[in-house]
């Protein structure tokens, strides 16, 4: 496959940054989104040019490092993918694909493709998690039974793997799924309830400050999202909100 | 130096508790005066640290990803073992632990594991406080499965993304510690030297990648918990980052390096695709509870699979060879890892292979398929179902239990598996060797501190599936945190240690002229060139099957190599920004050398165990040969300038609550 | 607005102020419907609300204030979220994962406003200045009259009717993503969702019908 590349370029978070445009050769369909780009920079570097700065570790959808908008959508066209799953295959030959870093105020570009989510981190940081001491002395984790669709939705929501592309697809740069994800996960656990007043509020007080827009409902993200991370889970996160408000 | 191992006396069962009573602590009001760098947020690392800072020491932690949630624990999908004895098949503390010996092929520490299998239960009663949402039944209680080399089923998980959400929690209880002003994370930043003051481990020196500035750290110890490196072999498993880099640093600034060659080989990975392969995907070992593995029983079946002339659907029960179950009767698809890798790549040598490089055999679920299916339909009171509904039933099920993972491959490999066997093969997967570590997890440095996959401790020669999870997460809630007190009481008079001192001096400017030197270097070729053609070297001489010819010669290509390496890579670029080549160029660096060393244990070690395979030692029918006479220790290699001056010295291991046995499966 | 500071509290007072315009717009449909099928229960039903003093002084400047409120709310949330994304894609395909109308809110909302001016301009104003400016004394019978007058233009019936057309594109997605908003998203959000959608479709094009019943009645007499 011959492809054309138009990818965002930027030297470093001050500088102005620009789309550019690449022509890559000899791309096969069994190669990842990210294999490709490995090929484009082993071509840049031996033209002695900078090669393009992109997130990336796992490679198998678990990490969330990778977080490329691709023709337009996050993770590019393929549902239920990270970048770095998606293949070559989905594309044709001859295509122009547009590379761009996910973008939000609160995603600052670092450079390139790579962008700054650690406003996901701060709102985890907020009230994502239960406060238990970690030195083992707790009960047997069987003393609480807990019911099995509860646990299993629990960890629907848990599989979240804090990559942003909510965040990326949504015309308003909601965080809403990521945090309601976080919130749901605890909140239908009976460990997460007793803290559930204040996990909501702070976490959702760290949401607003780090500048994300709010939720029209339109749930692109959920459509984006590599996990199929449910928008039951931005209700649920709104009446535990209200709920916690009306508590105080 | 000697090896001090520092293991306790007294019976197995209460050596553990104890050196609790017996070693020092801190107290409270002190350990606020005392600073701990944690290097790796992984779920060793990040355990480590939240426990630390929950006790009251100041942390910081280092991590080269943008979060601590991305380590590469998160990629983990089966399962973690604990000795819960829920399902009251008979598994017990000493089960596990004897199970963990023999499946490490009798080169652990007895005392080590045996305090594993001990705090097992409690990291489950922990991670299920933290709010770890474990696959449970319907009765609310919590689910279990089983894993390879064992009889019982003992391994908890959450689908196939348990690494996930142990990691998750940990990541939650250091966010906790982060809130309170206990932890301060330092994300973005690769620790690329530790310091020593006066003989003890007092800081590190750090670069911070988003800036490419030299940071300096101090503290009153340091843990690493960086992970394997199994990178070395370029494709593995293992995420595109993890690296040897922090391990390898420490052992050159005196930490010794133990087992270098123990390298775990996965059976299940997805086959490589072609040259372009940048790592391998996992498919979990969890697969083989349900998953049967074949080949055509006939050569000429095999070949016209491999050109697209038949399919594996089209073959007739009788024309398969389940070879496991042919050689494994007993324990079957469930044999260890090594032994099913090395009986994939007897297969796929003798020309039975299935894909189009020869080098891959089926993982095929159909037989589950239909006997869930079979259940479902009686237990949803359908009479006289048709194969087809039996089949839609029983994919049903395989997709609850498995359902992530199918998908994962059918994105790779473009076939569904719920239709079409899977095709697997072996890759490198996890390292057992690593820095070599006293009872208290302390390196041969005093002060500084090793767990998680970057330690060799537990697993012996080779490691049991769940059991990598265990073992970190042992490490970080329950262990460490409590043996570091034996140390640190020395220190609560010590104050801060300043970053000015002229051992810091020192050690920034090595960092500083070594990646000077990779940016200035106006070579020709790209680091990957290099890393590509280690890891070729490595898999080939180095890999599944070793024999002494080969290693000699990977020994002589890895020093070429390197060489080679430092006069023609070249690194794009500058120092003083974000600049992914040239952490992968000082990545690769130290795995030039590590390989090297690797290669010189495993040709020291004239026998076969676990995952080390020398083809010169092996029974009639191909298994692993041990010499427990010559070989019944650990090998611990001490720097000395090059890896070839590597200077051995051994810790013998004493079996006193165990028989020492030829390992059988069958 | 130290209750409205954050986000959610924000989007749930866009939902029930919408909701509430939602009840409203329901009620105006059953009265304004009558004048097709009843022009006598249409004047009494109108002279009651023009007349009574809950509904006048009560009822009358909630609903101002619910109008006012959720279309300045509407421009806030507008401009915090265009705020949210800095830098713009270069390319961006939301069609390929959001309706348009859950991403043009604003643009059906504005034309509604335009149109809600219109109506100030032709119904309301008119109204106030007849009562309460030049007092004229109340005559129950002249609101079917005056209604069915306002459709005799052409333009009007046209700016009626596209109105309407992007108040039932508002609703398409505001009144299912108003009870999501809430937090109502259960077993029940289907059924749910089809009743949105359908009133979202049916009364607005019940309105146009009056509008255009009205409009050929003129022509056909
Ligand atoms: C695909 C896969 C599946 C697996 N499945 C299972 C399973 O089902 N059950 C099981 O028990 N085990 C499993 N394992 C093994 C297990 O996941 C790992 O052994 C374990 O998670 C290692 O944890 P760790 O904390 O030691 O290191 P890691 O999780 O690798 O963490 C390393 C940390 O060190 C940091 N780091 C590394 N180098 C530096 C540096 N130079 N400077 C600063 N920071 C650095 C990294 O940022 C990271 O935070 C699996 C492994 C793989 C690859
Ligand atoms: C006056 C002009 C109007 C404007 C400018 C306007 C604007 C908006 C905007 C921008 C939104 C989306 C808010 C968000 O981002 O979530 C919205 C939502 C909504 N609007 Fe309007 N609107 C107007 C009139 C109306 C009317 C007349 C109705 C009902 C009859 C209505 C019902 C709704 C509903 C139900 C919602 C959904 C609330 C939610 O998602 O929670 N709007 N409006
Ligand atoms: S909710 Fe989905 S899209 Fe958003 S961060 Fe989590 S996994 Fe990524
Ligand atoms: S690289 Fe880890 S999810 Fe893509």
């Amino acid at each position: 496959m011959k492809l054309t590349l138009k990818i965002w370029r930027q030297k470093n978070a001050q500088a102005k940054g620009s789309m550019q445009t690449y022509a890559i050769d000899g791309v096969d369909g069994d190669m990842s989104f990210l294999e490709m780009l490995d090929v484009l920079n082993e071509q840049l570097i031996d033209k002695g040019e900078e090669p393009v700065v992109f997130d990336h570790d796992c490679r198998e959808g678990i990490c969330g490092s990778c977080s490329l908008q691709i023709n337009g959508e996050p993770h590019g066209p393929d549902r239920l993918v990270t970048t770095c799953q998606l293949h070559m295959r989905k594309f044709n030959d001859g295509d122009t694909i547009v590379i761009e870093p996910f973008r939000a105020k609160a995603f600052p570009v670092i450079k390139d493709l790579m962008v700054d989510r650690s406003s996901f981190d701060r709102i985890q940081q907020a009230g994502g998690f239960i406060s238990v001491n970690t030195s083992g002395n707790t009960i047997d984790a069987n003393a609480i039974p807990i019911n099995k669709h509860d646990a299993d939705e629990s960890f629907e929501a848990a599989t979240c793997i804090g990559c942003g592309a909510c965040v990326a697809a949504c015309k308003n740069a909601s965080a809403m799924l990521f945090t309601s994800a976080k919130v749901s996960q605890f909140a239908l656990l009976p460990q997460g309830r007793v803290e559930a007043t204040q996990r909501v509020l702070n976490m959702v007080e760290q949401m607003d400050k780090e500048g994300f827009g709010n939720c029209t409902n339109t749930g692109a993200c959920e459509v984006e999202c590599p996990k199929g991370i449910s928008l039951e889970n931005i209700a649920r996160m709104n009446r535990e909100y209200l709920t916690a408000s009306l508590k105080g | 130096m000697s090896l001090e191992s520092r293991l306790p006396k007294g019976p197995l069962a209460q050596k553990w508790t104890k050196h609790k009573n017996d070693i020092n602590l801190v107290n409270p009001a002190n350990k606020r005066n005392i600073d701990v760098i944690v290097v790796g947020t992984g779920l060793a690392g990040g355990s480590a640290a939240a426990t630390l800072a929950e006790l009251g020491y100041n942390v910081k932690t280092f991590c080269y990803q943008d979060s601590p949630r991305r380590a590469h624990s998160i990629a983990a999908q089966g399962g973690i073992n604990a000795a819960k004895n829920y399902q009251g098949d008979g598994d017990s503390t000493y089960r596990l632990f004897y199970d963990t010996i023999k499946g490490g092929d009798y080169r652990s520490r007895e005392e080590n594991v045996y305090r594993l299998a001990e705090v097992s239960a409690n990291i489950i009663d922990q991670c299920v406080a933290q709010g770890v949402p474990f696959a449970r039944e319907y009765g609310g209680l919590l689910d279990n499965r089983s894993f390879g080399g064992v009889l019982v089923s003992r391994t908890f998980y959450a689908k196939g993304q348990t690494g996930q959400q142990l990691l998750l929690g940990a990541y939650s209880a250091m966010n906790r510690q982060i809130n309170r002003g206990k932890i301060k994370p330092y994300n973005r930043h690769e620790m690329l030297d530790l310091v020593i003051v006066d003989g003890k481990a007092r800081g590190i020196i750090a670069r911070d990648l988003v800036t490419g500035e030299l940071e300096r750290h101090s503290a009153h110890a340091v843990v690493i918990a960086t992970g394997g490196y199994g990178n070395v072999f370029f494709l593995s498993t293992n995420a595109m980052g993890s690296n040897v880099t922090a391990s390898w640093k420490i052992h050159k600034k005196g930490a010794y390096f133990a087992n270098p060659c123990y390298t775990q080989i996965h059976p299940t990975c997805i086959p490589v695709s072609g040259d372009h392969q940048s790592k391998l995907t996992l498919m979990s070992e969890s697969l083989r509870n349900d998953g049967r593995i074949w080949v055509p029983k006939k050569l000429e079946d095999a070949k016209a699979i491999r050109e697209g002339k038949l399919k594996p659907t089209d073959l007739a029960e009788e024309d398969r060879d389940y070879y496991l179950e042919r050689r494994y009767p007993s324990f079957g698809n469930l044999v260890p890892r090594d032994v099913a890798s090395r009986a994939a790549k007897e297969r796929c040598d003798a020309g039975f292979g299935v894909n189009k490089t020869g080098e891959a055999v089926y993982l095929d679920f159909s037989s589950a398929i239909m006997r869930y299916g079979k259940e479902q339909a009686v237990m949803n009171h359908i009479e006289n179902p048709s194969v087809d509904t039996i089949r839609e039933l029983g994919e049903k099920v395989v997709e609850n239990k498995y359902g992530n993972l199918f998908q994962m491959y059918e994105k790779i490999v473009d076939q569904n598996p719920y239709k079409t066997p899977m095709m697997i093969y072996p890759a490198v997967h996890y390292t057992m060797g690593g820095v070599w570590v006293d009872y208290n997890l302390m390196t041969t440095i005093p002060g500084c501190y090793a767990a998680g996959e970057a330690n060799f401790s537990d697993h012996g020669a080779n490691r049991l599936g769940a059991s990598a999870l265990m073992q970190g997460l042992a490490d970080g809630y329950f262990v460490l945190p409590y043996t570091i007190g034996d140390y640190l009481s020395k220190d609560i008079r010590t104050g801060k240690i300043s970053t000015d001192l002229p051992e810091f001096d020192e050690a920034e400017k090595n960092v500083r002229t070594t990646l000077e030197k990779l940016i200035n270097n106006k070579g020709s070729k790209s680091v990957d060139h290099f890393h590509k053609r280690l890891g070729k070297i490595m898999w080939d001489k180095v890999g599944m099957a070793r024999n002494e010819k080969g290693l000699k010669e990977a020994i002589s290509e890895i020093k070429a190599l390197r060489a080679e390496f430092w006069n023609e890579v070249k690194v794009p670029g500058t120092m003083d920004e974000m600049n992914p080549e040239l952490e992968k160029a000082m990545r690769v660096a130290d795995f030039l050398e590590l390989g090297e060393l690797f290669a010189k244990d495993a040709l020291h070690r004239n026998e076969s165990c676990g995952g080390h395979f020398r083809e010169e030692y092996q029974t009639e029918e191909g298994e692993a040969l041990r010499d427990d006479e010559n070989f019944m220790y650990v090998a611990a290699w001490e720097y000395k300038g090059e890896p070839s001056d590597a200077v051995l010295h051994k810790e013998s291991l004493e079996y006193e609550n165990i028989e020492v046995k030829t390992r059988s499966y069958k | 607005m130290g209750l409205l500071s954050s986000s959610i509290a924000r989007k749930v007072a866009m939902a029930l102020s919408g909701l509430f315009l939602v009840f409203f717009l329901a009620q105006h449909f059953v009265i304004n419907f009558t004048s097709v099928i009843a022009p006598d229960t249409f004047n009494s039903w109108s002279h009651f609300m023009g007349t009574n003093g809950l509904v006048q002084f009560v009822l009358q400047p909630i609903l101002i204030f619910g109008v006012v409120f959720h279309f300045v709310m509407g421009f806030v949330l507008e401009i915090k979220n265009r705020n949210a994304r800095a830098v713009k894609y270069a390319s961006y395909k939301g069609s390929a994962n959001a309706s348009w109308a859950s991403r043009n809110m604003i643009i059906s909302g504005l034309v509604i406003l335009a149109f809600l001016g219109l109506h100030f301009y032709d119904f309301w104003i008119p109204e106030i200045v007849h009562k309460y400016i030049e007092s004229h004394p109340e005559d129950p019978t002249r609101y079917y009259a005056e209604t069915v007058h306002k459709f005799e233009s052409h333009t009007r019936v046209i700016i009626y009717v596209i109105a309407f057309i992007l108040l039932a594109v508002h609703l398409w997605h505001g009144f299912a993503s108003a009870f999501q908003s809430v937090g109502f998203n259960n077993k029940y959000s289907r059924g749910l969702k089809g009743f949105t959608k359908a009133f979202a479709i049916v009364i607005p094009a019940g309105f146009i019908f009056i509008a255009l019943y009205h409009h050929i009645n003129h022509l056909i007499h």
